[in-house]
């Protein structure tokens, strides 16, 4: 799964932003994963025990902050919760989405010392 | 969970090989090393408060950076590359050695082959006499825009040619990882199931095509093709479809047909639809 490799562009960022610091390692760490993101967070925190083994993470708190898809239909402009890339428009069954928020995949924050 | 999937692997574990060109390249993978190597200063002593960076940065950003770069050179050689993507099996290899038996005199094709080992793949497009550099990702489980880059310089595709990328297989992974493509074309086979679109939403949200393949058997297998044209339209409303037999070559005119057009199109904007 592709996970892993965004865990291992986490402890990249992580690393060089450390680095950077001139600190030596991160106390906590503030993620953002968007609900249509791609992502599986199963599979993620699963990777994330292997991936971050000696690096700069390896002691680092981790917050994780989910966000909803929101999408708004390109038909009748209703505002809906989307859960699924291909979750209609509930109020006119319209396909034809424009997603507002839920592709996030960021580091937000990072407490380093 | 796929535990085969790994990318934490020894450095020399992505490699590049052009076939019938002599040149074999190990690709520093630099994502675990780099993580090993950050060194520490010597802090006799002293300690750090801790101070908290806003980074906001998008975890794509590195791989997103590249594609842009290749992206930016494929539109200044006026190549269309077309990242092809499907489960393990669909077709692509075949699709592609058709393909470029038949427009091999209409277009110049290269292509960059993506698989977790061997050439055989390679192997198979070199025989259509079409340049082409084998990417053997070893545990990887998606081609990255780095490893095309690298690939890319291997292959040096000529100005106003065709870029065919066969991914990895696999309908999950590489969804997230932007290769500097023109347009990406999923590839679906009628062994698979019409619930394909549904299962896997993340590919069809962000193909510019759909191949529905080997519709030679469709009299031996229960699949629906309206209804996998429906489920993928629930995700991607703008997705176009072709219904192809690559082994045996039904349907195959229309795809060339949004080939040329597409190709034309893209040598004078930079862009297809
Ligand atoms: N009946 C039939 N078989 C096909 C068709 N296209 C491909 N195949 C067969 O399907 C198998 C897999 O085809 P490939 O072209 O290797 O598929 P691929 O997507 O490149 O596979 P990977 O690279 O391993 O992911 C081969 O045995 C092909 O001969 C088709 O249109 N009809
Ligand atoms: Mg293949
Ligand atoms: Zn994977
Ligand atoms: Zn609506
Ligand atoms: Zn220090
Ligand atoms: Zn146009």
């Amino acid at each position: 799964m592709h996970e892993l490799s965004i865990v291992l562009g986490i402890v990249d960022i992580a690393a060089s932003t450390v680095q950077k610091a001139n600190a030596h390692k991160v106390d906590r760490i503030e993620l953002e994963i968007g609900e249509l993101a791609g992502i599986e967070t199963d599979a993620l925190l699963f990777a994330w025990d292997t991936a971050i083994k000696n690096t700069v993470l390896a002691r680092a708190k981790r917050d994780i902050h989910y966000v909803p898809g929101k999408a708004r239909c390109l038909d009748c402009g209703e505002l809906f919760d989307m859960h699924q890339l291909y979750d209609p428009c509930p109020k006119c069954n319209n396909y034809l989405n424009e997603i507002i928020q839920g592709r996030e995949l960021k580091v937000k924050a990072l407490t380093v010392s | 969970m796929c535990s085969t999937c790994g990318c934490n692997q020894p450095a020399d574990a992505v490699t590049i090989t052009r076939i019938g060109g002599g040149i074999h390249s190990h690709a520093p993978f630099s994502a675990l090393q780099y993580h090993l190597l950050v060194e520490e200063h010597n802090h006799n002593g002293h300690s750090h408060q801790p101070v908290t960076i806003e980074l906001e940065q998008d975890i794509l950003q590195k791989n997103n950076l590249l594609a842009q770069r290749n992206r930016g050179y494929f539109e200044a050689k006026r190549i269309l590359a077309l990242n092809l993507v499907s489960s393990p099996g669909s077709g692509k290899t075949a699709l592609l050695e058709r393909t470029i038996n038949d427009l091999k005199q209409v277009m110049p094709i290269a292509v960059i082959e993506g698989d977790q080992q061997t050439t055989h793949d390679a192997d198979r497009i070199a025989q259509t006499g079409a340049p082409v550099v084998q990417i053997n990702t070893g545990k990887g489980c998606h081609l990255d825009s780095d490893m095309v880059l690298k690939a890319v310089r291997q292959l040096d595709p000529p100005n106003d040619s065709l870029l065919m990328i066969e991914n990895v297989g696999n309908l999950v992974c590489p969804a997230l990882f932007d290769l500097g493509e023109g347009g990406r074309v999923v590839i679906i086979s009628v062994t698979e199931g019409d619930d394909k679109p549904i299962k896997y939403p993340d590919m069809f949200f962000s193909a510019n095509l759909c191949i529905i393949n080997k519709i030679d058997l469709l009299p031996y297998v229960p699949f629906d093709v309206e209804k996998a044209k429906s489920y993928a339209l629930q995700v991607n409303p703008q997705l176009r479809f072709f219904e192809v037999s690559a082994l045996h070559g039904q349907g195959m005119d229309k795809w060339y047909d949004w080939l040329k057009t597409q190709f034309a199109h893209f040598r004078d904007y930079q862009h297809i639809h």
